[in-house]
């Protein structure tokens, strides 16, 4: 079987530190290093392959102070990604080490006496955890000789590439669906680059820039998460390895995930597993849940029914940047949620606006549509018995509510409007 | 019935680097037939060993997910466009 081999692309500079191949996750097929993203044999997804060192003295405390000494950002786990040693050198967005958050206010109102956390990256450069990703795969692009970098979007990836195309030195055009919240669509645009709106769905989007990589027009792009995917995925990895660090270096009992693609859930799994292998952590059982958004949620209608593959459906939901209805890693999140004992499940768009209120009001976080899912999810995990409140809990909040004001903005208003004076603030009854 | 079908990067080592080739059948299953005929080897890509689409791979008549219409027996019209797209992107 010939393989596409991109050897003669790379320059002599490119340097993927520990990674070694690309093997596909489906049928084990390796090929080496490249910009593709699905296997020759049987279409499945190509991820990368590492042969990791065990730090400077070759034992895990070696491995851990290095990290530790590293910066304060996704850098500090360079050699457990596909990038260069010296890739903090580089121009680059930076993004990670955002906050993991005790939630021990929004704990008592759920009923979760195990600790809870939400591992907060609305405060990425860009607002969304979007920032990792595009990071590795920024690298890689620089790496393959790419100049342009692009994307299909739900709206975070398409400002995420935006911004760090601008930082690195890459022209970019990004494709978004044309209805997107004006929010997203603004963080996109300012700056400066091409973002071309597509009249269609999110997956008509992700249709058109898989057609347009086998062009010539799309021949030096970097897409990343078409041709750049199993580079771009890595960068998800990190919010497992920040999470454990946060955690003291041990593993929580239970995370909350939410699904688009599905991308974020499977490498976060695949970071923990990794972490286990070089004695980061110490091994011991965890449960992966996944959230979806009840408008779109095929995963969620597969786990519940017991079926290994997912049946595409048409999104209809405010949580846009979840509405993907042809999830690629779908069924990867069906086998680690039961592999771990987890679960996927569900919230109505009422839900979904009701947790983004939750987490504002008891931990002061504001999270995008995306979030509102995932804290939605919790709270129905628990309250149906999914979830034991007795063990320790991290939810992730992918995104800054910033970005989609209209979903709450039409319940959500001042208290009062009154006078500036006095008596008219007590007849308010707010005094 | 004669169709053109959009070949996706990593099936043109089937078609010569063709990205686009046509094709004869009256529903997509007669298509690949079709496919099979012209650019052996091409079939086994795309189908599994039940002979159904692999999950990875994603198919439309024209602008339609043949997931969504009735998956390989989906009529493809004189002059239609099939495309055959890696599924793994996006996200």
């Amino acid at each position: 079987m010939a393989v596409e081999t991109v050897a003669s692309t790379l320059g002599t500079s490119a340097d993927f530190g520990p990674a070694v191949a690309l093997s596909c996750r489906e049928c084990g097929e390796r090929v080496p290093l490249g910009p593709v993203f699905a296997c020759e044999v049987c279409f499945g997804p190509l991820e990368v392959a590492y042969e990791f060192s065990s730090g400077d003295t070759g034992d895990p405390e070696s491995l851990r102070k290095q990290i530790e000494a590293g910066p304060n950002n996704i850098w500090r786990y360079a050699p457990l990604l596909p990038v260069p040693a010296d890739v903090a050198s580089k121009p680059n967005l930076n993004p990670g080490f955002t906050k993991l958050v005790k939630a021990d206010r929004l704990a008592r109102e759920l009923g979760i006496t195990g600790g809870l956390h939400i591992k907060d990256d609305s405060g990425n450069p860009t607002h969304s955890f979007k920032d990792r990703v595009v990071a590795i795969a920024v690298e890689a692009a620089r790496n393959f000789g790419l100049t342009t970098l692009s994307c299909s979007s739900t709206g975070n990836l398409a400002g995420a590439v935006g911004a760090a195309a601008v930082r690195a030195g890459f022209r970019s055009c990004v494709f978004i669906p044309h209805d997107l919240e004006a929010g997203k669509v603004v963080m996109a645009a300012v700056y400066g680059q091409d973002v071309v709106g597509i009249e269609g769905t999110y997956d008509d989007v992700n249709r058109f820039c898989s057609e347009l990589i086998g062009d010539p027009i799309g021949e030096s792009w970097g897409f990343t998460n078409v041709n750049l995917r199993p580079y771009y995925g890595e960068g998800s990895k990190t919010l497992a390895y920040e999470i454990c660090e946060q955690l003291g270096w041990r593993l929580p009992d239970n995370l909350i995930i939410p699904i688009a693609s599905g991308s974020q859930l499977t490498k976060i799994d695949k970071g923990l597993q990794e972490l286990i292998k070089l004695g980061l952590v110490e091994e011991k059982p965890y449960r992966i849940y996944g959230a979806q958004a009840e408008g779109c949620s095929p995963v969620s209608t597969a786990f519940k029914a017991g079926h290994d593959v997912v049946r595409p459906v048409k999104p209809n939901t405010i949580a846009k940047s979840l509405a993907i209805g042809n999830p690629a890693d779908g069924p990867y999140v069906l086998d680690i949620a039961r592999r771990t004992g987890g679960a996927v499940e569900d919230v109505n768009d009422d839900q979904v606006i009701g947790a983004i209120k939750l987490l504002a009001r008891t931990e002061g976080i504001f999270a995008e549509t995306a979030g509102g899912v995932t804290i939605g999810v919790l709270k129905k995990l628990v309250e149906t018995g999914q979830l034991d409140p007795a063990a320790e809990t991290v939810a992730i909040n992918t995104g800054d509510g910033l970005k989609t004001l209209d979903a709450v903005a039409p319940t959500t208003h001042p208290s009062a409007i009154i006078r500036p004076t006095l008596d008219s603030f007590r007849e308010a009854g707010l005094a | 019935m004669s169709v053109s079908v959009r070949i996706p990067t990593i099936l043109r080592t089937y078609t010569g680097g063709q990205a686009e080739v046509s094709a004869e059948g009256g529903t997509l299953s007669e298509v690949i037939e079709s496919l099979e005929k012209n650019h052996p080897g091409i079939a086994t890509r795309v189908l599994d060993d039940a002979g159904k689409l692999r999950r990875f791979v994603n198919v439309y008549v024209n602008d339609d997910d043949v997931r969504f219409s009735e998956g390989l027996q989906t009529p493809t019209p004189d002059g239609a466009g099939v495309s055959i797209i890696p599924a793994v992107a996006g996200g």
